[in-house]
């Protein structure tokens, strides 16, 4: 039997869903620039509680897991499956940094009683309340993408090792690449937004 | 085989995007140190958006697909810029 497949078609399929990706962030970071406009001198004052060396830390964690994540895609379709695990493996591990490195800094929050509808965030300003509640809903939502992403090269990892992903057929390892430096392109703007305002 | 998948970037390629994205990130960082006033922003943006290009054109192929994928790409980056511009039309001259 002929198999059908249509490499074109699923990596276009891919970018149509990563546009709505752009769109869902581009509607909150809408929201992020308006009030930013509004509140300019709390937005400051509120990411000054932002750890910039945490931030920059989990920057270098994802470019980096992008960079094994794009040697992945290139070893395999050089053939290379060996060396093709080995970089997916480390993207999983990075994906898997960033979200340890972020638990600690949102508990870090927690504990200093700033989380959405606390007394203490209650008791400040507008643009404060607004700052942690964006903080929350952008670095959370981004978050639940590294997780979905971290599932997605794990799925991938096993497809590899059982041979259904390999160097003519790397159509879902390269679509799941697309997703993971997306992921990766929106943290790229977080960060400056929120890290790096004080 | 290359023909229907198309070229990409090769190892050297990808360690030298790495680093310029690692040095940006550096800049950003350093710059925002500097207290720019409302320049800061601009600076921040610009730098993002510098880092934002490369991923796109190496590490997700744009560089290497055909001009659909380059043109379909627009679409939503003038959708936002449409709706960010009118946002702020309102929000500047209220």
């Amino acid at each position: 039997m002929n198999e059908h497949r249509d490499y074109l078609g699923a990596k276009i399929g891919m970018w149509l869903f990563l546009f709505t990706e752009i769109l869902l962030f581009g509607g909150l970071f809408l929201i992020y620039s308006v009030y930013r406009a509004v509140h300019h001198e709390e937005f400051h004052a509120a990411a000054k509680e932002l750890s910039t060396t945490l931030g920059a830390i989990n920057t270098g964690v994802l470019l980096t897991s992008s960079l094994t994540m794009a040697l992945a895609i290139a070893a395999l379709r050089q053939g290379k499956r060996n060396a093709s695990i080995i970089c997916q493996s480390i993207t999983i591990l990075f994906g898997i940094a960033f979200l340890v490195n972020k638990y600690f800094e949102w508990s870090g929050h927690i504990h200093q009683g700033i989380y959405p509808n606390s007394p203490e965030l209650l008791s400040r300003g507008h643009g404060e309340i607004l700052f942690f509640g964006l903080y929350y809903v952008m670095t959370g939502l981004h978050g639940l993408h590294v997780i979905a992403g971290v599932l997605l090269i794990g799925i991938m990892l096993s497809f590899t090792l059982e041979g259904s992903i390999s160097g003519d057929k790397f159509n879902r390892l390269e679509n799941t690449g697309l997703y993971w430096h997306l992921v990766d392109v929106i943290w790229i703007y977080l960060f400056p937004l929120f890290y790096l305002i004080t | 085989m290359e023909e229907q998948h198309g070229h990409i970037g090769g190892t050297r390629t990808y360690v030298i995007v790495w680093a310029a994205l690692i040095a940006l990130t550096a800049t950003t960082i350093f710059v925002a140190g500097m207290h720019l006033g409302r320049f800061s922003i601009l600076t921040a943006l610009v730098i993002a958006s510098i880092k934002a290009s490369l991923v796109l054109w190496f590490f997700m192929h744009l560089k290497y697909e055909k001009r659909l994928f380059k043109v379909m790409f627009l679409v939503p980056i003038a959708t936002l810029t449409v709706i960010l511009g009118l946002t702020f039309l309102d929000i500047w001259f209220r």
